[in-house]
């Protein structure tokens, strides 16, 4: 098979009888939309040489790191925006933007929860995220990142026990240099893309995860991420490390308060699974979405990848995503050890003035390694949502296998889903296969439901929920509640 | 339990009913026939309340009480279950699922409290034994991938879980073979009470046969023309539609 590349595009029409009712979107509470009233130790905004060397200062990193980041700006500059996706948004002035921006209380680095401000904690509170650990689901560890910081990290004592480290990656640089040395950027290359280049300069927290040898990560591990401050970007930065035989499930939550501005959020997250390691990667992405009008939320530019460098390895990525303004993501595999296995799961929404490009990449490299992608997006609205997805099957990749299903539901009429698959194969003997539908909640459907008994609410629930059941079955038990229920709020009032 | 007055319906602007009295009380099984186009299933979906059927005229009251000012979803509530012609699918969503939500949301509206888990699992296991019906049935997505024989039986499962007072059928036969016809007739003549009445919409009278409808009314244009027992059914058989005055028009089964 040679290269091939195929795209097809879906507009929902209008049914003659049936949408009178279906197509009256009005957005949804954005519950997280508060703001907390913290002092700021705050950059002015602006990106130099100068603002790159005072967020590395800020966080006493050693001269390395300083160089690594220096490096890194240097390639952004030289690059361009990409401009391919299927999202429209005014360019980005990226001196009109503050790099760091950290509670004031946060500076002399609480050494215990106790010292940690109460502002903060309630805020967390209030998001559902009680940091004391005596209040929390035992099982689940939390890093909560507030802006350019992480606020704390519960069960670290409880993990170190068992050989796991999960910090910030700020203290693991000044901590586990060796580790970080020898595996930022060791998937995501400094030069791999816009926005990954601008987070390699100028990232500020994030989590840090190492699996040591054989071990199985005693409790879930989740870090929870919070824009606060206006004005500022959030760039987190996320590494984490399976070594062989290791077992790690790893969550990531976010939300952001409602501001009329957008704000960008340009992530990078590596994972690296040695031989017959397993990392489960699971995220519920609620930042802000934007007003019903389309004003404000968050511009959510993301640069995911996962490297099974070791054979019989395996990452798995599943992802509820329901906010931001504009999504721009492909969590991706790169199967270099011999039967490697990758895997995509993923639930999009978007609803109102939303838009999303997102999907995944799957590299095979090794022999026998197989690849899943299943993807389920929901558009309601006039929201516009894309899957571009690329598999690729390198010329040694003998046996490799890949599935791919990309589905897409409409609500209403004036929205659009997308499809992009991207596929490339270099050796005969790898299996692609590709399978894309696409439907709409059907007047009939919901006056079915109704007819027994069940509201109009919960009967687009119900058929929403059936539609994503394959993904929301990969998600970890507690989180798969909670993205049913995102789901709802997200899709409410989407049907009269 | 059910009065129809001079009920004149639209859809899409164009006049479907032109003017239906129905008088329906508990335990009485009434058969609506006629040729296609004649308003059967326009006047099953006006009294489920689909949207796009206009009511522009007349009245429908249900236990007294004014059924066009209630949701679709609040007659089910009340006691009214239609049976469809095309029962929809829904990926994803089990039978089990679907109808534990559905058996809930009326049993709050009835005030007796949601049934839990255990509870309505020995229910709906004991009403699939009763009505024959394959356990499996009800692990399986709602109506995805059933043959139509199947879509109608869960059909009548759902009516015999749901225990509607009024249960209106909307050729509930068609694409039956005899097997299936047998049945969905049997499930039906298990459900016939003093307190519980059927309006049976059919284009045939093979479905009769084994039902034995209390009043079989004939429908033409949108107006109800003939009324009379089991036997008006066998001259329809024997005649045709044609002997009635006016002849079939438009497209609407």
């Amino acid at each position: 098979m040679n290269t091939e590349v195929l795209a097809d595009q879906v507009v929902s029409d209008d049914t003659p009888i049936a949408n009178k009712e279906i197509h009256d979107v009005i957005g949804a509470e954005y519950a997280p939309g508060f703001v907390t009233d913290v002092e700021s130790d705050a950059l002015p905004p602006g990106l130099n040489e100068d603002v790159v060397r005072a967020i590395s200062a800020k966080k006493d990193e050693p001269e390395w790191m300083t160089e690594w980041r220096l490096k890194a700006f240097r390639i952004w500059q030289k690059m361009e925006s990409p401009d391919w996706a299927k999202v429209s948004f005014p360019p980005i002035d990226f001196q009109n933007i503050s790099y760091y921006s950290a509670p004031k209380t946060m500076k002399d680095k609480p050494k215990s929860l106790d010292e940690v401000d109460p502002k903060l904690l309630e805020t967390y509170k209030k998001l559902g995220i009680p940091l004391h650990e005596q209040e929390r689901l035992a099982g689940v560890a939390v890093d909560a990142v507030f802006d350019s910081v992480s606020v704390a990290t519960t069960f670290k004592g409880k993990l170190a026990d068992a050989g796991v480290i999960f910090c910030p990656i700020s203290e693991a640089i000044r901590d586990h240099p060796d580790l970080v040395k020898q595996y930022l950027g060791s998937v995501v290359s400094l030069s791999d893309n816009f926005f990954s280049a601008l987070n390699s300069a100028v990232f500020s927290d994030g989590s840090f995860v190492f699996i040591p040898k054989g071990v199985r990560c005693p409790m879930e591990l989740s870090t929870y991420f919070r824009i606060n401050a206006s004005n500022t970007g959030q760039f987190e930065r996320t590494l984490i490390i399976a070594e062989d035989s290791s077992h790690v499930s790893y969550l990531e939550g976010c939300t952001a308060p409602m501001r009329d501005e957008n704000q960008l959020h340009a992530a990078v997250v590596e994972l690296v699974a040695l031989d017959d390691a397993e990392i489960k990667y699971s995220t519920v992405q609620n930042w802000y979405p934007g007003d019903e009008n389309g004003k404000g939320g968050i511009y959510n530019f993301v640069t995911k990848r996962g490297e099974c460098r070791g054979n019989n390895s395996k990452i798995s990525w599943t992802q509820v995503e329901t906010g931001s303004a504009i999504t721009w993501k492909y969590p991706s595999c790169v199967l270099t050890g011999d039967n490697s296995i990758g895997e995509f799961y993923s639930v999009a929404v978007t609803n109102n003035f939303q838009q999303a490009d997102t999907g995944s990449k799957m590299i095979h490299i090794g022999k026998n390694t197989s690849s899943t992608i299943i993807s389920k997006g929901i558009s309601a609205g006039k929201s516009q949502s894309s899957y571009r997805g690329l598999v690729k099957m390198m010329k040694h990749a003998e046996n490799a296998r890949n599935f791919t299903q990309c589905d897409s539901l409409l609500i209403g009429d004036k929205c659009g889903a997308h499809t992009f698959p991207y596929i490339e194969v270099r050796q005969p003997s790898s299996t692609v296969e590709h399978e894309a539908s696409t439907s709409k909640i059907g007047e009939d459907q919901l006056f079915y439901l109704q007819q027994r008994g069940i509201s109009a609410e919960d009967a687009v629930s119900l058929i929403v929920n059936g539609f994503c059941k394959e993904v929301f079955k990969e998600l970890p038990m507690e989180f798969a509640v909670e993205a049913q229920a995102l789901l709802g709020i997200s899709l409410e009032g989407s049907v009269g | 339990m059910l009065d129809i007055q001079n009920l004149h319906a639209t859809v899409n602007d164009k006049p479907i009913l032109n003017g239906i009295n129905l008088q329906v009380n508990a335990g009485e099984v009434h058969a609506i026939m006629g040729p296609n186009g004649s308003g059967k299933s326009t006047t099953a979906y006006v009294l489920a309340g689909r949207d796009g059927y206009d009511v522009n005229q007349g009245h429908i009251s249900f236990e007294g009480k004014n059924l066009l000012d209630m949701e679709p979803e609040i007659r089910t509530r009340a006691g009214l279950f239609l049976g469809f012609q095309y029962p929809v699918e829904i990926p994803g969503v089990s039978n089990m699922y679907m109808l534990k939500a559905a058996l809930n949301a009326i049993r709050m509206h009835r005030g007796e409290g949601e049934l839990d888990a255990i509870d309505f699992l020995q229910l709906v296991k004991q009403k699939a034994r009763e009505l024959n019906i394959d356990e499996k049935f009800l692990y399986r997505d709602v109506n995805v991938g059933f043959s139509g024989g199947e879509k109608k039986r869960n059909e009548i499962l759902q009516m015999a879980m749901l225990e509607p007072k009024l249960v209106v059928l909307d050729e509930i036969d068609s694409g039956l073979d005899i097997d299936a016809l047998k049945v969905v007739a049997d499930g039906i003549n298990a459900l016939r009470s003093p307190e519980r009445a059927f309006v049976i919409v059919t284009h045939y009278k093979r479905l009769l046969d084994y039902i034995q409808p209390d009043f079989v009314h004939v429908l033409s244009e949108g107006r109800i023309v003939k009324s009379g027992n089991i036997s008006l059914a066998d001259e329809l058989e024997e005649q045709g539609y044609g002997w009635i005055e006016t002849a079939p028009t438009g497209t609407d089964g």
